[in-house]
């Protein structure tokens, strides 16, 4: 199986904070790995350096064998232009915790705007495009409304329409359903499966265990900036093997 | 609640079963009346003074308010206004781009060209820059005060201090823009430029467009101050009336009026414009 998203020896501070201590971490092509952990522990950043949005301190991430943000010469790492960058990121998707939908442009726009704006695609054919991706995540019928209109859980199903109209090789999820009233979290996790059962490649930051268990090839649990364990979810949420793992598994289930 | 305690409620000491037929009747509300009262009475008084008073000689301000000479001044106003609000918002939205750039010597000169020219008060400004030619007499080989003549003196002072205040004002815009969204244009790999004009400056325009009209109408009536370095705008010309004619009151009074009408209806300029700009931002519809 190919590895899609190869991590190696990530380190990053924020000031004197060292919040990644050197991580190491493969995903494979079609997998859902899914990243556990107490707040604090890095793992929003770790996600968040794999589409570039954090600059690492040392080590390399390498999403579908091109290194994110750097291009190698010799034993050296040079940092990419922008547009290289933006570039590659058009092939990850990224979800945020406040779904960060654009408010003053309608749900079609959200959706319509990457797609025209940077892959320089026909508009006719980007809408055709995102309202099939707006049926897809059951919001066909609020193509023209704005964000504000919508309810939490409608508006991180458009951000999941958003993040898919790049037609991405890789989903990043930050927390996708930490922000939602509960009674909605259920919509938007229903959407991931869906996503996850057609073999979309995903990396999922979240604190829903049970989607865990259900969803996820690989569990990895982080704490204070390192991976304390990972493996199938059988393992690492029914027989872990670190205590740091069990006391926080303890507390969430 | 449960039926539970509405029943209790209903049956609370003194409060009939028919509880939903009894009628409302507010509280009388007696010092808002004598206060209301009170100042029409006041308002009444004022205007009957405004219009008994045969001194402001609403005769004179009639016959005057579209001579040539005022309609000129108000147009010298108006496009003084408009040349300085424009240069002043484009300079004005550079200097916040440096001020909120990377670049800490951008920031720094951006920081105290807004320190500076808000320190100096514009009539101060204007006179320096009327009087420029002491300092260099020649510029670029043209004698200073060819090259330099009222009109060009007002429209750098007022933009150059205009330019200050609409630094901060597009910055203030700029900085109410939530840090996720220029992170999610960034994610979907939108350009700079992109990013720039169609995520960020459309949502800082909210803003910036309530303290930017204040700032209109305050450069509009602020330009009558370049009266000082005899440029003919809408308050010299009528001056340059009463100096002959010595009605002073009802000339003052034209531009008084014409000052209110340019100021209305910019107001209602302002509001189309805001709610423009509002779009997406109500909850429900």
């Amino acid at each position: 199986m190919s590895v899609m998203v190869d991590i190696r020896s990530v380190h990053k501070s924020f000031g004197s904070l060292e919040v990644l201590k050197g991580i190491d971490l493969a995903v494979h092509t079609g997998e859902v790995t899914v990243i556990l952990g107490p707040s604090g522990s890095g793992k929003s950043t770790l996600l968040r350096t794999v589409n570039h949005l954090e600059k690492v301190d040392r080590g390399t991430i390498s999403v579908d064998g091109a290194l994110v943000g750097y291009r190698r010469s010799g034993d050296k790492l040079y940092e990419l232009p922008e547009r290289e960058v933006l570039r590659q990121r058009t092939r990850i998707g990224f979800v945020f915790q406040n779904f960060n939908l654009f408010p003053h442009l309608t749900v079609l726009d959200n959706v319509v705007e990457a797609p025209v704006s940077a892959l320089k695609r026909p508009r006719r054919e980007a809408v055709e495009a995102a309202r099939r991706l707006l049926d897809r995540v059951g919001l066909a019928d609020k193509a023209d409304a704005h964000p504000r209109q919508l309810s939490g859980g409608q508006q991180q199903r458009v951000a999941i329409a958003r993040a898919l109209a790049l037609e991405p090789r890789l989903l990043l999820f930050d927390e996708p359903t930490s922000a939602l009233d509960p009674e909605l979290v259920g919509e938007v996790l229903d959407v991931i499966k869906d996503l996850a059962r057609q073999g979309t490649t995903m990396i999922v930051v979240t604190h829903e265990i049970g989607f865990a268990r259900e969803v996820a090839d690989t569990v990895v649990f982080m704490d204070d900036g390192r991976i304390v364990e990972q493996g199938p979810p059988a393992d690492v949420l029914d027989a872990p093997q670190h205590e740091r793992t069990r006391s926080f598994l303890s507390k969430v289930l | 609640m449960s039926s539970d305690t509405l029943a209790k409620a209903s049956s609370a000491p003194g409060i009939p079963e028919y509880a939903d037929s009894l009628p409302i009747v507010p509280r009388r509300r007696l010092g808002q009346w004598t206060a209301a009262v009170a100042v029409l009475v006041l308002l009444g008084l004022a205007v009957n003074s405004v219009l008994r008073n045969d001194a402001f000689q609403w005769d004179v301000v009639a016959d005057y308010f579209t001579t040539d000479a005022v309609l000129r001044g108000l147009w010298l106003t108006l496009w003084l206004t408009a040349v300085v609000m424009t240069l002043g918002f484009v300079l004005g939205a550079l200097l916040a781009a440096a001020r909120l750039s990377a670049n800490p010597v951008l920031r720094s000169v951006s920081w105290g060209y807004v320190w500076l020219f808000r320190s100096i008060p514009i009539l101060v400004q204007l006179l320096l820059w009327f009087n420029i030619g002491a300092l260099y007499p020649h510029i670029l080989g043209v004698r200073t005060v060819d090259l330099l003549g009222p009109v060009t003196v007002a429209v750098i002072g007022l933009t150059l201090h205009e330019a200050a205040y609409a630094a901060e004002v597009v910055r203030g815009g700029i900085l109410s823009v939530d840090r996720g969204q220029i992170e999610a244009a960034q994610a979907l790999g939108l350009s700079r430029w992109r990013r720039w004009w169609r995520i960020v400056l459309p949502q800082a325009m909210r803003s910036i467009v309530p303290p930017a009209g204040n700032m209109l109408i305050g450069t509009l009536k602020g330009t009558s101050i370049v009266s000082v370095i005899a440029v003919q705008d809408l308050l010299y010309s009528v001056q340059l009336v009463y100096h002959r004619t010595y009605q002073v009151i009802p000339l003052l009074m034209v531009a008084t009026v014409w000052y209110t009408v340019v100021t209305s209806v910019l107001g209602v300029g302002q509001h189309y414009l805001e709610k423009h700009y509002a779009r997406g931002s109500e909850r429900t519809r």
